[in-house]
């Protein structure tokens, strides 16, 4: 039976009970939204059987699909490092390619709408769609994006190499350690 | 909308969510009896699943009566909606608090008393938003679990090695657009490479010989292929060509694909030394070192990666070569010219129309940095292939027939290579795509057929 809880942090309960620490919640999300760089924070929580992790669709800003993770009763100190790990690079990551998807859709307009405006036309066509400039006349502003945000990619990609390697480095320990603890059931870890 | 299987062997609350539960099946059940029928023999002792808790309060939202007062509000843009998705969850509260008064005594629920003092500060609002509750189950059901089945296993793996020439089935995505990497840059063109090469070579065909070659290059191409996936997972995000794969979609962990590669890469190489020779090992281990840590990082730093790319399309038919006679010679070398010179006009032009994409995912690309210059390489390589092919019979691979009958073809591509060149437009790199995509085949084949037979007439001495 579950105690007794105030009204608003009942979901907070429900997802607790149902997943554990990791469940994103939505009386947080309001904190957790930038205007910068909008993560959406889904409000899914997985099934309480459930006992890997989860992926959720593509993030709308990002494209980036973002895992819930699960973390099990008996996690290892390296279980945990991992995780961690893993928790933080996506968040990084999803900052990072929000940030830049906006930036260039936002780049984009204000490039398309200072040569229309160059050029003398309406930001509408006559049926009242949006109108847009032919691929050539975008190859200059691709150019130009592309040039300015070379050094960005450059810190972002090395930092996207070590990070990547670091994880699947702890995946493989990780994996590992579980088989040793198979292998030994003597000298099963209950210090976590 | 159905509820999903293993949310129907759930448990349900107990307390004022466990009544209102109960109502809702009791609604629900009138119109879908059977749905909910091991539910409710459960429906005093278990918990119920979030999902089945969105999957009932959905059905409610859509099935139950307006005297609650619901309105649909028009579909709102996309800044406003993570503001109403906030604030529905809290509605759904309300709603579901509304509907205590209709429980049944006949259900003891021991949290009764509590549930008064549940209730009260939340004020009864009117119900907004419905859609955004379906959006959202919606959104929630696309949510999936991330375990490993064995049955998945081999297909996610052979999308990891690009292994099928054309687009595979991946039934809930949508499915990928023409122009797409999967298609084209993969093992089975690779593999159709190397057996060209081997075939082309002067040496009587063994065909043990031939399918070591085959099966250690095919393994060495799955390495590279799953290798350049776990490099490039955010970058595929981001790209519609390449958003369907299997890292990507989160089918297999990044140690899996690493494994899974050198599981490849080690048999790979090791078949092609020790069952070939050393030199197509030598080539194999070369090659698989210059995709993934030359190519692939060169990617994002500098448009030189279009150069070592071609190398590494043009070293597979070399292999082939020198696995049936052992040494590179010049036939090999015209043969891995023939195919470096392809990837140009054929990268070039599928590089054409997605500029956008390599211009917001930071690809350094010449056909966003330097799109004269791609189109001038595009034309360059295509008058090359004519040249490479009139050098054929003059470095006995074929005889004087094969650059006669090739020349049909060489010239359409050089036209449409003109095109390109030219016209600088979606339509004729389009075009000039699509025809690398038969002309290689074609070419090889015609190469094929011509090719000198030993102890023939020729220009130069017999290969041995």
């Amino acid at each position: 039976m579950a105690p007794r809880r105030p009204a608003k942090r009942l979901v907070t309960a429900l997802c607790r009970a149902f997943s554990g620490r990791g469940c994103q919640l939505a009386p947080k999300r309001g904190a957790e939204r930038r205007d910068a760089a909008p993560s959406r924070v889904s409000r899914f929580c997985p099934p309480r059987k459930s006992r890997h992790d989860w992926i959720g669709p593509p993030d709308k800003y990002s494209n980036l699909r973002p895992i819930h993770f699960y973390i099990p009763e008996n996690e290892s100190p390296l279980e945990q490092k991992l995780r961690e790990l893993r928790q933080e690079t996506q968040e990084w990551n999803q900052q990072f390619w929000a940030d830049q998807n906006l930036t260039f859709h936002k780049e984009k307009e204000e490039f398309v709408r200072s040569r229309l405006k160059a050029k003398g036309l309406d930001l509408r066509t006559a049926s009242g769609q949006k109108a847009t400039l032919n691929a050539e006349e975008m190859a200059e502003f691709y150019k130009e994006f592309l040039s300015k945000n070379f050094q960005k990619h450059m810190y972002y990609n090395r930092d996207w190499y070590k990070r990547n390697f670091a994880i699947t480095f702890f995946m493989g320990k990780v994996a590992l350690e579980r088989i040793w603890n198979k292998l030994r059931p003597k000298q099963k870890k209950t210090s976590s | 909308m159905a509820a999903s299987p293993h949310t129907l062997s759930s448990r349900l609350l107990t307390g004022w969510g466990g009544g209102c539960i109960w109502y809702l099946e009791r609604r629900v059940t009138r119109e879908s009896p059977r749905r909910f029928l091991h539910l409710l023999r459960n429906v005093n002792q278990q918990w119920v699943t979030f999902q089945h808790f969105n999957f009932l309060r959905h059905m409610y939202v859509t099935q139950l009566n307006r005297s609650l007062k619901q309105q649909i509000k028009p579909k709102p843009e996309p800044a406003e909606s993570p503001f109403l998705e906030k604030t529905s969850l809290d509605e759904a509260k309300a709603e579901i608090c509304e509907m205590r008064p209709l429980v049944p005594p006949s259900l003891s629920l021991s949290r009764k008393p509590s549930e008064k003092a549940l209730i009260e500060p939340e004020p009864t609002s009117v119900i907004e938003g419905s859609i955004d509750l379906g959006k959202e189950t919606k959104e929630e059901k696309q949510w999936k679990e991330m375990k490993l089945r064995v049955d998945d296993l081999p297909g996610i793996l052979a999308r990891l090695s690009k292994i099928k020439l054309t687009g595979d089935s991946s039934p809930p995505e949508p499915p990928e657009k023409p122009l797409d990497e999967n298609k084209v840059k993969n093992t089975a063109l690779v593999v159709s490479t190397t057996s060209a090469g081997f075939a082309l070579a002067p040496a009587p065909f063994d065909w043990s010989c031939f399918l070591l070659t085959f099966v250690g290059t095919g393994l060495a191409s799955c390495a590279a292929n799953s290798i350049n996936q776990f490099f490039e997972v955010p970058f595929d995000s981001n790209m519609n060509r390449t958003k369907n794969r299997p890292l990507v979609r989160g089918q297999i962990s990044p140690l899996l694909a690493v494994s899974f590669a050198t599981c490849c890469a080690v048999p790979g190489v090791a078949l092609l030394t020790w069952g070939v020779n050393p030199l197509t090992g030598a080539l194999g281990l070369f090659n698989i070192f210059l995709y993934t840590c030359c190519y692939t990082p060169l990617k994002r730093v500098s448009i030189a990666n279009t150069w070592v790319g071609a190398v590494v399309g043009a070293i597979p038919p070399v292999m082939g070569w020198t696995a049936a006679t052992g040494s590179l010679d010049a036939g090999a070398c015209l043969l891995g010219g023939i195919l470096y010179s392809w990837q140009f006009p054929h990268f070039n032009a599928l590089s054409w129309g997605l500029r956008e994409d390599y211009s917001r995912g930071g690809y350094c690309m010449m056909s966003v940095t330097h799109p004269a210059l791609c189109r001038r390489v595009a034309l360059r390589h295509c008058l090359a292939l004519l040249a490479m092919c009139v050098a054929a019979p003059a470095l006995d691979v074929t005889t004087w027939t094969f650059p006669v009958i090739a020349l049909p073809i060489n010239l359409y591509i050089s036209y449409l290579g003109f095109r390109f060149y030219r016209d600088a437009d979606r339509k004729s790199s389009r075009k000039l795509f699509f025809c690398s995509l038969w002309h290689l085949p074609l070419l090889l084949l015609l190469m094929l057929t011509c090719k000198r037979r030993a102890g023939e007439e020729g220009t130069g001495a017999p290969q041995s």
